[in-house]
């Protein structure tokens, strides 16, 4: 650690992190593979790839797009079935030493309900977050995250057959996060999960033709950063007591203590593990280091701290 | 931010120095101090390369490896070759020895070497050839006969003919415009290299409808075959899920997306769902066919 005197734990609410900084799902699978490479034990926790009752094969390739600071990705929720994630990552998970949320998704409450009461009692889950965000699915409305009552209807569900803590994870593809996140506290949320990749499409204009075969993805990394601060600083304040976990482009500790600022409990880095395998413990150092440098003990020390010269009520009157 | 030289179980994330760069044709080759890479490296394998910070792309670029030396004066050296096409790559164009690359590797499932069989054609197209000049030694040294067909549009696209030339016992150079070996395609030369080399084992290496036409050619001449592809990757170590190719079950029944940086770049060319991946050429995709020789004799496809 930088400093003796920083702790990085966090609490969200009675869920413990060694550190803030979480592998985001879909991003780290079920830190398996990037275990061969970084120390694991090393991470703050782990949010797995998104499992739904049944095997998913994902979309056509090409499945991804790099664009200006960031990716569009269309893969389609691509995963074995909840059952084949029970046996080939239950024992690892069992083992691994972190907290693990498993991200769960599916194409119908119903759907959600079955799958969280498949992988509510697994041992070394501390967690459920309920993917009711991903932009890759068939139909807009399958996006249960755009409607606040469809939203608080799949958190209602899974909150009935689960033991563990609920986050909802939420897009900013909406008018008002604030109100979706609302509902989903109301309908039994724990938390939430901010945010999910933003609808996006890239087309080759040399052949006309888009450049995912799935036509339209989900941006990530650095280029939805602002937007995803943007997000959590809209629902913190909204709703102060309830913990979030901010996501959104993180890359280094600078950019997680941004997350925190705006309100943020804790963070996940998604697409940074793609390029630097070793980003969820490197951002955690960072951190680290920042608090230090601030001479403050703990990332909650940072929390919602941004600083505006007036209040932000005047201020947005303005129009600000 | 300093990367140290960072080791798991069996991937190496290591910031490594380039002792030269230089020019094969139309193509730039980059050879790297990698000790740890360069130990554990096997063709087929490939590594990726980071690119710098402050610049609008964010990934690494994978790049098969072409020779990883263990032994002699470039022990402990890595080598690849890349071809500048967008911004991902140009700036690797521009890279000079003494300058230091983020390289993660080995990556991915090598080529199988076979147990049994002797007489092994290596087709190569365009820099995909890279590697396979690092498989006909290894295949060499296990006393295989090697022999070599290269494609490429032309004759500065022809990656290393003459060292082609010193591995193979007989080689095959075409080219489209006619300005390097026969004018055509691998495929005008295939039928007559495996009879005259009395071919056992394809491994081949280059564009995807050139990896296809040759396995669709071996599935037909019951010739076991293995093919390294080429898809879009995001991280290359297995978690993004970009890679995917469809391929068909051991048993013919049914088919999975398997990630061509984990579970790949090297498949069995009959097991490859070609039709699902690269499109169908008469129209729409047809159900998995039956019959796939799956398991060639002689060939160990437990990878």
């Amino acid at each position: 650690m930088a400093d003796g005197r920083v702790t990085l734990g966090v609490d969200l609410n009675g869920i413990r992190f060694p550190t803030p900084v979480l592998g985001a799902s879909g991003c780290f699978g079920s830190g398996q593979e990037l275990a061969e490479m970084i120390d694991i034990r090393r991470v703050g926790g782990i949010i797995t790839k998104s499992v739904t009752l049944k095997p998913v094969k994902g979309l056509p390739t090409p499945r991804m797009a790099e664009t200006p600071s960031g990716m569009l990705n269309a893969i389609g929720l691509q995963n074995p079935g909840v059952e084949g994630f029970v046996e080939r990552d239950g024992p690892w998970i069992e083992r691994v030493g972190v907290p693990v949320i498993v991200s769960i998704a599916g194409k119908s409450v119903n759907e959600f309900q079955r799958v969280a009461a498949r992988v509510e009692g697994m041992r070394g889950v501390v967690a459920i977050e309920a993917n009711i965000s991903c932009p890759n699915v068939e139909r807009r409305n399958l996006v249960f995250a755009c409607d606040p009552k469809s939203a608080a209807e799949v958190v209602s569900a899974i909150s009935r057959v689960s033991t563990i803590p609920v986050f909802a994870k939420l897009t900013p593809d909406v008018t008002d996060i604030a109100e979706v996140a609302r509902a989903c506290v109301k309908a039994g949320a724990h938390g939430l999960s901010l945010i999910n990749t933003l609808l996006g499409l890239a087309i080759d204009v040399e052949t006309f033709r888009p450049a995912l075969g799935a036509v339209t993805g989900g941006l990530s990394g650095p280029a939805i950063r602002p937007v995803a601060v943007r997000a959590v600083y809209q629902v913190a304040r909204a709703l102060p007591d309830v913990p979030i976990i901010g996501m959104g482009g993180i890359r280094s500790g600078r950019d997680a203590a941004e997350f925190l600022l705006a309100g943020a409990w804790a963070v996940a880095v998604g697409t940074a593990n793609f390029f630097n395998p070793h980003a969820t413990i490197e951002v955690a150092q960072g951190l680290g280091e920042l608090l230090a440098s601030k001479g403050m003990r703990s990332p909650a020390d940072l929390r919602g701290r941004m600083v505006t010269e007036e209040p932000v009520e005047e201020l947005a009157a303005r129009g600000g | 931010m300093t990367i140290q030289q960072l080791r798991g179980e069996r991937v190496i994330r290591q910031k490594c120095e380039v002792l030269s760069a230089r020019k094969y044709g139309a193509y730039h080759s980059l050879t790297l101090v990698a000790p740890e890479i360069a130990e554990t490296g096997r063709p087929g394998q490939f590594v990726q390369v980071g690119v710098p910070d402050g610049r609008d792309f964010l990934l690494r670029r994978p790049f098969s490896i072409h020779q990883a030396s263990r032994r002699g004066g470039w022990s402990g050296t890595l080598e690849f070759v890349l071809v500048g096409k967008g911004p991902g790559t140009n700036w690797l164009t521009d890279v000079r020895a003494h300058d230091m690359l983020d390289v993660i590797g080995p990556l991915g499932k090598p080529f199988l070497y076979p147990r049994d069989l002797t007489n092994c054609l290596l087709i190569g197209g365009g820099y995909g050839a890279a590697p396979l000049y690092f498989l006909a030694e290894e295949l060499r040294a296990r006393g295989k006969r090697v022999d070599m067909i290269l494609g490429a549009k032309e004759q500065d696209r022809v990656f290393k003919p003459v060292e082609g030339k010193r591995l193979a016992v007989a080689i095959s150079i075409t080219t489209e415009d006619g300005s390097l070996g026969d004018r055509g395609t691998v495929m005008d030369v295939l039928p007559a290299m495996v009879s005259r080399c009395r071919t056992e084992v394809v491994y081949a290496c280059g564009p995807n409808p050139m990896l296809r036409a040759v396995a669709e050619y071996c599935v037909g001449n019951h010739i076991p075959c293995q093919v390294a592809v080429e898809e879009m990757m995001g991280c290359g170590v297995g978690v993004c899920w970009t890679c995917a190719v469809p391929v068909i079950r051991r048993d013919g029944r049914g088919w999975d997306n398997l990630r061509a940086c984990v579970d790949g770049p090297v498949f069995t060319g009959s097991r490859v769902w070609w039709e699902k991946w690269l499109g169908s050429v008469t129209g729409p995709v047809l159900t998995p066919p039956h019959g796939f020789q799956l398991d060639e004799a002689g060939v160990r496809s437990d990878g």
